[in-house]
């Protein structure tokens, strides 16, 4: 063997070793794959079978023209309902809390933080069950409105579409608030000293150069917000008294009670698919504001 | 005359964002401390202020063995979940940090799913799986379903904390000899322990917290305590929730404390 095909074969050996160390370094990931595949693919591929075909395996689109039907519109349509209020209520109160967070004084920004994280790790049912306690006809909610002469009798303020949002927004802030810092916290003080230096008030400052860079991670707290509101359960099913009909509670029901799993599965792919075009529709929104700057 | 307007404005501007955010402040954290007055109170019925305390609820807490063997079940769930979600999500991001392909790619998109796809579907889709293996009413049932739902948390952590982290020494550790293995065991993962330590402190707590899915996967002898909880919050009120909220409410807050200090720590190793 001359030295040119020593030096071939080394090479080809050096390859395949590296393409086998590849592969073990791959499988590492292997069995966190094997449980996705099993407790997610399989079970989403399944639902996603049962939507479009009957029991004699035939193909049908019966249940997606179901939907179409007053019931499933109406169920639609308060979700989506309920998911914009929610989402516009976090924009409102989580802006100025993450905005403190970076600006205020640094020992209540960090209360500010510490406060969201306690709020975040409590568990959603405690905080539901609190809700319910708070907001009941006899709760300190309604004593306080009382007392400041708000109001003369006790307002109904939970087992309705008022206690569903009331809860819901309490749960979703902190993930309006937590994307809306990060992005909050990489905008360089600078540019506001550099517009402060050009004469801009603080107000200006504030509208022409911070708010606008701090547009993208509103962009994704408020569609973070948006989507997991969509899907949610617990909390409205809790704090809606079953005068409030969700997309996922729709599912309960058509699961649990009727075991009428084409119409689950169609109302859950539904639900999976505007989930992923909003998100797309972000993501894309979010690549032309880049490419227009 | 102008200037003095102007920082008048400016305060103004400023006590009104101190208003709101400590009524915010005080939005945040009302639910989670009304809880512990509220478990004190030997009340039938929902009410706060308590008229009286006392520790009678935690008595009869610890009496009852539908809240205990709930208890049970959601702390040997928690527990096994944050072992074998910490456990293959550690590989997971390993494998997805040293390797660049393809492959990998659509590895992490699965790993990640779970994060956006509504849990309510999930739920009833492995509600019809799990009955077709006898899964359902089992502990391995919602260890494996939990750990679904933590694996993007330990990633997206342990991830976090291989990015500061400087893979030459453990290629280092290679060439004097050590396995691949060896050197992670010994040279990398002593390193990223403290992101490995949060995230098995998230995996606990989301194993703890989840809800939607073990509604319909557990039940019986194996129904979780937010099972139980849901159940008996959507019926008549058992009093007695007002002392597992209490519990879970502190348990919550003490592994909150430990991945703060085990991420600070991280930072602090980073940096």
């Amino acid at each position: 063997m001359s030295v040119v095909e020593l030096h071939a074969l080394n090479a080809r050996e050096l390859q395949r070793a590296e393409r086998r160390h590849r592969w073990y370094l791959f499988g590492s990931g292997l069995p966190a794959l094997l449980l996705v595949l099993l407790t997610f693919v399989l079970p989403i591929g399944w639902l996603f079978w049962l939507s479009l075909f009957d029991a004699n395996g035939q193909l049908t689109i019966e249940n997606y023209t179901r939907l179409l039907e007053p019931i499933y519109v109406l169920t639609f349509v308060q979700t989506f309902k309920i998911s914009i209020i929610v989402t516009i209520a976090c924009v409102l109160i989580g802006y100025p809390y993450a905005y403190f967070m970076i600006k205020g004084a640094r020992w209540l920004a960090n209360l500010a933080m510490g406060l969201l994280l306690v709020s975040l790790w409590t568990s959603l049912l405690v905080r539901t069950y609190a809700w319910l306690i708070i907001l009941q006809r006899r709760g300190i909610a309604n004593d306080l409105l009382m007392s400041l002469g708000l109001t003369d009798a006790p307002l109904a303020l939970v087992h309705n579409l008022t206690g569903t949002v009331i809860g819901m927004v309490h749960i979703m802030l902190p993930f309006m608030i937590l994307p809306l810092y990060a992005a909050m916290k990489s905008i360089d003080p600078i540019y506001n000293q550099a517009a402060a230096a050009f004469g801009a008030s603080p107000s200006r400052a504030f509208r022409d150069v911070f708010l606008p860079l701090s547009l993208p991670g509103l962009a994704a707290g408020a569609t973070l917000v948006f989507v997991i509101t969509l899907g949610f359960y617990v909390t409205p099913a809790l704090l809606g008294g079953g005068k409030v009909q969700m997309i996922s509670m729709r599912i309960e029901s058509d699961v649990s009670m009727y075991a009428n799993w084409g119409a689950a599965s169609s109302l859950g792919v539904v639900l999976l698919l505007t989930t992923l075009l909003m998100l797309f529709i972000v993501k894309k929104g979010a690549g032309l504001g880049r490419r227009s700057e | 005359m102008i200037r003095l307007k102007q920082s008048l404005m400016d305060a103004v501007r400023a006590s009104w964002l101190y208003v709101l955010v400590l009524a915010t402040m005080l939005f945040l954290v009302l639910p989670t401390l009304i809880v512990i007055p509220m478990s004190l109170s030997d009340a039938r019925y929902l009410s706060f202020p308590p008229k009286s305390l006392s520790f009678e609820p935690f008595f009869s807490y610890f009496a009852s063995l539908e809240w205990r063997s709930a208890t049970a079940v959601s702390l040997i769930t928690a527990t096994l979940t944050m072992v074998l979600a910490t456990t293959l999500g550690t590989a997971a991001a390993y494998s997805l940090h040293v390797t660049q392909s393809r492959l990998s790619g659509v590895l992490r998109g699965l790993l990640m799913a779970p994060m956006i796809v509504p849990t309510i579907f999930i739920a009833i889709g492995l509600f019809f799986v799990y009955a077709r293996m006898d899964m359902n009413n089992t502990i391995p049932g919602l260890v494996l379903a939990h750990t679904l739902l933590a694996l993007p948390y330990v990633v997206i952590n342990v991830s976090a904390g291989l990015r500061s982290y400087d893979m030459t020494q453990e290629q280092a550790a290679c060439i004097l000899g050590a396995t691949r293995l060896r050197a992670f065991f010994d040279v990398t993962l002593p390193q990223i322990r403290f992101s490995v330590i949060a995230a098995a402190m998230f995996a606990f707590a989301i194993s703890l917290d989840e809800a939607v899915i073990s509604l319909f996967i557990s039940g019986g002898d194996s129904s979780t305590l937010t099972k139980r909880m849901f159940s008996s919050l959507r019926s008549e009120i058992d009093p007695l929730i007002a002392v597992v909220a209490t519990l879970m409410t502190l348990l919550s807050i003490t592994m909150l404390c430990i991945s703060i200090m085990a991420q600070r720590k991280a930072k602090r190793a980073a940096a």
